[in-house]
C-alpha cells in the first residue's frame, strides 16, 4: 500500500466498559475497492464488537475466499484470523469451536463462497447448530475474477457487461431457515443502523446466527439493471422493523407503540426489541418464510431480524462436550494409563 | 493319493455368503487356535455387499511364527454354493474340501487330488432348529465344531471362548455349545479324527494379542491425546474413528461432569472432517480425521492449505484398492505418492508406515507429536489388511509419564516476555520450524492471520518473489528437520554377507520376512530395510547405497514407493527392483520368493507382474 492508517484517534472519543477505544477494534487498511460494501460490513462490525465489550483477542475471524474472505484482515487487529479455501470456513471453524468453546466466532463468507462452492458446507454448519456469526457479504457477483454471475445474482439482474441473469437465484435467508439456523437477519451494508444490532444480536446469540448482508460490488455489480446496487436496494428495500439492541444494563428508552413490539432475551442478558411486521412471528420458522416469499412477490427485499430461536441447543450441548475448552485438558485428562491399556490388552486374548 | 500332512502348520479358507453371521464362527475359529498357544493370521476378504455375496476368511496357522499370507489353501471349509467351483479348484493337491452335503455334489465338481469331507449342514440345522435365523447362524457355529474333531481343536478352549463372548447373556451359551457338540460327535462319528493336518498346543504366543490395527489406531488416538475427530465414513477407515469413540466413551468422560473430554463430529463429507481437522489444530486441540484413497483425493486442498499456513493435523489413510473407487473391500497400498505429495504446488506430508496393531497404536499416538512439533498435517499410512483384520502383535504400551509434545506454542507469559515483534514465520533457532500461537492467549500480543496466500515472516500478505522463496526454503529446512524426527528405518542383516538386499514397508513385512528366510534356505541371501515413515532417514539412504540391487516390495502396479526413492533420494532406478503384487489380496510369502528368485535367475527385467503364482510350490511341507 502506498498510504497508511493515521495512527491517531480524536482525544474525545468514548472509552467501552472495558476501557477500549473504537480503534482498538480496527484492522489493516482495505484494500477493497473504494465504495466497496464490505468495507461498511466491516466498519459495522468493529462497532458492534466496540459497542458490545468484546474482548477483540477473545475473537477468532475465519473466512473462506473471495474479496468478502479478505475483510478479517480489516477488522480486529488483535484477533486471530483464518482465511481457508473457497467455501470451507464452515468446517474449519466447526474443528475450531470444538477445540476451544469459550471464544467468539466470527466468520465472514461471500456469495460465491456459501451459494455455490460452500453450499454444503453451509448448509451442514447451519444444521448443527455451531455457536458462531455467520455473515455472507452478498453482492451477486464474483468481484475479485471481474464480474461473473453467482448464485445469488437475481434472474433478469444485469450485469456491467449488460447481460441479464437466466437463472433463479438462491435466497440465502430463506435457506438459513429451512436448514434450522437460529438467529436469521438480512441486511444491508449502506444501513448501519439496522446492521450494528443485527450483528450485536448476533454475537449476544448462542447458536448459529446469520446475516446475509447486501453490500453492493461498486466496480462491477453497481450499474443500472442491477438488483444489487446501491441504488436498488435503497429504493426496493423494505425493513421488517426497527431492531435495537439493548444490553440490559441501560434502561430501555426506546418506545414502541404497544403491540408493535417484540423483546427476545439472548443469553447474555441482553434485550434485543423489534419494532416488527404484524405478520411476522419472530419464533416461527414458517411466518418468516412466509413473509419472504410476499415481499419477494412485490419485487421488494425484506430486511431485519426475521427469526431467533433462543432455546436451542448448539453443537457442544449436542455432543455433550466438557464444559473445560478441550484444547486445555492435559496429560492428566486425556490419556488414561496403562492399567486401561493392560485391561484393553488382556480382552484381546 | 497324496495327503498333505502338517502340524500346526496349514492354511484353512472359509468360503460363506455375506451376512449370514459366518464372522463370529470364523473369528471364534481362529481364537480358539490363539489361545491354544500357536500363532495365528487371520484375513477377512469380503466383498463391498451387506448381504448375499461370496465372502471369505483364510486362517494361517504356523507354529513357526509366520503371519503373512502363505500363499495357497489346505483347507476349504465351504458353505457357499455360488463359489464353490472356484473354491475346489483353490485347494492344494493332497488337501481337503470340506463342504454341506445336504444335496449331493456333482461330478463336474469332483477332483481326484483332494480329500472330500461331507458334512449335512443344512439338514443337521433343519432338523435340530425351527427358527430361519437360527438354521442359519449355528450352521457356522456346527462347523467350527466339526473342526474341533477333525483338527483337534481343544473343546473346553471353544466352550471357554463361548462363555466370553455371551457374558452377561447366558442364556445364549448352551445353545452356541450345543450347536459345537452337534458338528463335534457328527465329524467323530463319520471321520477319521483328526486328519493328517492338526493343530496341538504350543506356548508360542507369549504376552502378545489378538486385535485389528484400526482399534489399536483409535487407541492411540486416545493416549496421543486426540480431543476431536471429524470423519466421513469410508471403508476401511469407519473402524478407526469407531473403535476412538467407543473406548472414549469408556476412558474419557469427565468424573465431575459426566460431559465428554472429546468430541466426534461425523462431517457431511471428506473434504469438510479435513477442515475440521485443521480448524481444530490451528486452535490447539488435537484433532484427526481417518479417511481411505477416495477421501485423499478430497482432502487435498486442505492439505496443501495445512501445509503451507503450518497447522497441524493428523490423518489416517486406511488404503484400499484403487483407482477410483476400484475394490473399496479389497487391500494395497496405493496412495503413497497420492499421500506424500498431496495437493497442488510444492508440498511434502510427513507418512507413518506402521505394520503392526502395537505400530498402529504407537504412531498414532506419535503422530499427533510430529505434527505439533512440526506444525504440519502427519498421515498415518495403513491399509485394509492392517486395519480391519486381527493381527498378532504385541500387547499395548504406554509409558506412565509420557508428556505430549506440544511444539513451539508461545504462551501469554512467553509473549508478554518477547523484546522483538512476533513474527508467526519467522525462523528463530534455524531448525526451519517457526513458533505459533493459539486464539485467545493475549490481547494484544502475537494475533496474527493465518492464510493460503504467500506471506511475509510475519504473516503478512505479501507477493514480493524474495519472501516467497525465503519461506518455501525455510519449508524445506522444515523437511529435513522432519527427516530426524520421523520413526527410523530399520535394518536387518543377513548371517551371510550379500549385496543383495530387499525393502518393503507396512504389510508386506511379514510375507517378506517370510520369503527372505525361504530364500536363505536355497542359498539366496537378502539384507532387510524396512522402511517406517517419509522423509526417508539416513539409514534408509545408506542401505540403498551399499547393495548392488534393492528389490523393492509393494502392493500397487506403480512401484509407487519406488518412485518416491528414486524421487527423493536420487537413487539409481535400474538397482531398484520392483516386487509388485496388485490383486488386492494381501500379500503372500510365495509371491515374494518366487518373484526374488525369478529376477535372480536372470529373466529379462522388467515389472513383475502382480499375479499370484498358483500351485507351483507344495503347501504344507511336513
Amino acid at each position: 500500500m502506498s498510504y497508511l492508517k493515521p495512527g491517531f484517534s480524536h482525544p474525545h472519543h468514548q472509552q467501552n466498559n472495558l476501557g477500549l477505544y473504537r480503534k482498538d477494534y480496527e484492522g489493516a487498511l482495505s484494500t477493497l475497492c473504494a465504495g466497496c460494501g464490505h468495507d461498511s460490513v466491516s466498519a459495522a462490525i468493529v462497532q458492534a464488537c466496540f459497542e458490545a465489550d468484546v474482548e477483540p483477542h477473545r475473537v477468532a475471524k475465519l473466512s473462506g475466499i473471495g474479496c468478502s474472505s479478505k475483510t478479517p484482515n480489516y477488522f480486529l487487529n488483535h484477533a486471530h484470523g483464518f482465511n481457508s479455501v473457497h467455501g470451507r470456513m464452515p468446517s474449519v471453524a466447526t474443528g475450531a469451536c470444538m477445540a476451544n468453546r469459550e471464544l467468539i466466532y466470527v466468520g465472514v463468507s461471500g456469495d460465491g463462497d456459501t451459494a455455490s462452492i460452500g453450499m454444503g458446507q453451509f448448509a451442514h454448519v447451519a444444521r448443527r447448530n455451531l455457536n458462531m456469526v455467520y455473515l455472507v457479504e452478498n453482492n451477486g457477483c464474483y468481484g475479485l475474477t471481474k464480474g461473473q454471475d453467482s448464485a445469488t445474482t437475481d434472474m433478469g439482474s444485469v450485469s456491467k457487461a449488460g447481460r441479464a441473469s437466466p437463472f433463479e437465484s438462491i435466497d440465502l435467508v430463506a435457506l438459513a431457515l429451512q436448514l434450522g439456523a437460529t438467529y436469521v437477519a438480512r441486511g444491508f451494508s449502506g444501513d448501519k443502523e439496522q446492521l450494528v444490532p443485527l450483528i450485536r444480536g448476533a454475537l449476544a446469540h448462542r447458536g448459529f446466527a446469520f446475516i446475509d448482508i447486501i453490500s453492493p460490488c461498486v466496480t462491477f455489480n453497481n450499474n443500472p439493471g442491477s438488483t444489487k446496487g446501491y441504488e436498488y436496494v435503497r429504493e426496493h428495500m423494505q425493513a421488517v422493523g426497527q431492531a435495537d439492541f439493548i444490553p440490559v444494563r441501560e434502561e430501555v428508552t426506546a418506545s414502541y407503540e404497544p403491540g408493535c413490539s417484540v423483546e427476545v432475551a439472548l443469553h447474555d442478558g441482553s434485550v434485543c426489541l423489534n419494532k416488527i411486521d404484524p405478520e411476522l412471528d419472530i419464533s416461527d420458522r414458517a411466518s418468516a418464510l412466509r413473509l419472504l416469499d410476499s415481499y419477494k412477490e412485490r419485487g421488494e427485499i425484506l430486511t431485519g431480524l426475521l427469526h431467533v430461536d433462543r432455546d436451542s441447543e448448539d453443537l457442544h450441548d449436542t455432543l455433550e462436550t466438557a464444559d473445560r475448552p478441550l484444547r486445555d485438558l492435559s496429560e492428566q485428562d486425556l490419556c488414561p494409563g496403562q492399567v486401561a491399556l493392560d485391561s484393553i490388552n488382556q480382552s484381546c486374548r | 493319493m497324496k495327503t498333505i500332512s502338517a502340524l500346526n502348520d496349514f492354511v484353512v479358507r472359509f468360503a460363506n455368503v455375506n451376512g449370514t453371521g459366518s464372522a463370529s464362527a470364523n473369528n471364534l475359529f481362529a481364537k480358539a487356535i490363539f489361545r491354544m498357544g500357536i500363532p495365528v493370521s487371520p484375513k477377512n476378504i469380503f466383498p463391498s455387499n451387506i448381504q448375499g455375496l461370496p465372502t471369505w476368511y483364510e486362517v494361517r496357522i504356523s507354529e513357526s511364527g509366520y503371519t503373512g499370507r502363505r500363499g495357497g489353501v489346505d483347507m476349504v471349509v465351504c458353505v457357499n454354493p455360488q463359489s464353490l467351483p472356484e473354491d475346489i479348484a483353490s485347494v492344494e493337491p493332497g488337501g481337503f474340501f470340506l463342504y454341506d452335503n445336504s444335496k449331493p455334489l456333482h461330478d463336474e465338481h469332483h477332483r481326484d487330488d483332494i480329500h472330500y469331507l461331507g458334512i449335512p449342514l443344512t439338514s443337521i440345522c433343519l432338523r435340530e432348529y425351527t427358527d430361519p435365523r437360527q438354521r442359519l447362524l449355528f450352521k457356522n457355529v456346527i462347523y467350527v465344531g466339526a473342526l474341533a474333531a477333525l483338527l483337534d481343536i481343544e473343546f473346553p478352549v471353544l466352550t471357554g471362548l463361548i462363555e466370553d463372548q455371551f457374558k452377561g447373556k447366558e442364556k445364549l451359551q448352551a445353545p452356541n455349545v450345543h450347536a459345537l457338540e452337534l458338528g463335534y460327535s457328527y465329524a467323530r462319528e463319520h471321520f477319521d479324527c483328526p486328519l493328517p493336518i492338526r493343530v496341538e498346543r504350543r506356548d508360542s504366543i507369549g504376552e502378545r494379542i489378538l486385535v485389528d490395527g484400526n482399534t489399536a489406531t483409535g487407541l492411540g488416538a486416545i493416549y496421543g491425546g486426540a480431543t476431536l475427530a471429524a470423519w466421513y465414513p469410508i471403508t476401511p477407515s469407519t473402524s478407526v474413528v469407531e473403535a476412538f469413540e467407543k473406548y472414549c466413551n469408556r476412558l474419557r468422560i469427565d468424573p465431575g461432569t459426566g460431559k465428554k473430554n472429546f468430541a466426534v463430529v461425523q462431517a457431511e463429507d471428506e473434504l469438510s472432517a479435513m477442515g475440521m481437522a485443521i480448524g481444530g489444530g490451528w486452535n490447539g486441540a488435537r484433532a484427526f480425521t481417518a479417511t481411505s484413497g477416495p477421501g485423499i483425493s478430497l482432502m487435498s486442498e486442505f492439505l496443501g492449505l495445512a501445509y503451507f499456513a503450518e497447522v497441524p493435523a493428523v490423518l489416517v489413510d486406511v488404503q484400499r484398492a484403487g483407482p477410483s473407487t476400484g475394490m473399496p473391500t479389497r487391500t494395497q497400498q496405493s496412495d503413497i505418492l497420492a499421500c506424500a505429495y498431496a495437493s497442488h504446488g510444492d508440498t511434502r506430508h510427513p507418512l507413518l508406515i506402521p505394520s503392526s496393531p502395537q505400530e498402529c497404536f504407537e504412531f498414532m499416538a506419535q503422530a499427533f507429536d510430529l505434527a505439533e512439533q512440526l506444525q504440519t498435517p502427519v498421515i498415518l499410512l495403513s491399509d485394509l489388511d492392517l486395519g480391519m483384520n486381527d493381527h498378532l502383535s504385541e500387547p499395548l504400551q504406554w509409558h506412565e509419564g509420557r508428556k505430549f509434545r506440544r511444539g513451539k506454542v508461545l504462551d501469554h507469559d512467553q509473549l508478554e516476555a518477547l523484546e522483538e515483534p512476533f513474527g508467526r514465520y519467522l525462523d528463530v533457532d534455524g531448525d526451519g520450524i517457526p513458533q505459533r500461537t493459539l486464539p485467545g492467549t493475549h490481547p494484544t500480543r502475537g494475533a496474527f492471520f493465518t492464510r493460503g496466500t504467500s506471506r511475509d515472516e510475519y504473516a503478512r500478505y505479501t507477493e514480493k518473489s524474495d519472501a516467497y522463496v525465503k519461506n518455501m526454503d525455510r519449508l524445506t529446512r522444515k523437511w529435513q528437520t522432519a527427516r530426524t524426527m520421523v520413526p527410523a528405518s530399520r535394518l536387518q542383516e543377513s548371517a551371510v554377507a550379500t549385496s543383495l538386499g530387499v525393502l518393503f514397508f507396512g504389510t508386506s513385512r511379514e510375507s517378506t520376512l517370510e520369503a527372505v528366510d525361504q530364500l536363505a534356505a536355497e542359498n539366496i541371501y537378502l539384507d532387510c530395510l524396512q522402511l517406517m515413515a517419509f522423509p526417508f532417514d539416513d539409514i534408509a539412504e545408506r542401505f540403498i547405497e551399499s547393495h548392488s540391487i534393492v528389490f523393492v516390495v509393494e502392493q500397487n502396479r506403480d512401484g509407487q514407493m519406488r518412485s518416491l526413492i528414486m524421487n527423493e533420494l536420487n537413487a539409481a532406478p535400474e538397482k531398484l527392483v520392483p516386487v509388485l503384487n496388485y490383486d488386492g489380496y494381501p500379500i503372500t510369502a510365495r509371491f515374494v520368493a518366487d518373484a526374488i528368485a525369478v529376477k535372480l535367475s536372470r529373466e529379462p527385467q522388467g515389472e513383475t507382474v502382480g499375479k499370484k503364482v498358483v500351485g507351483k510350490v507344495v503347501g504344507g511341507a511336513l
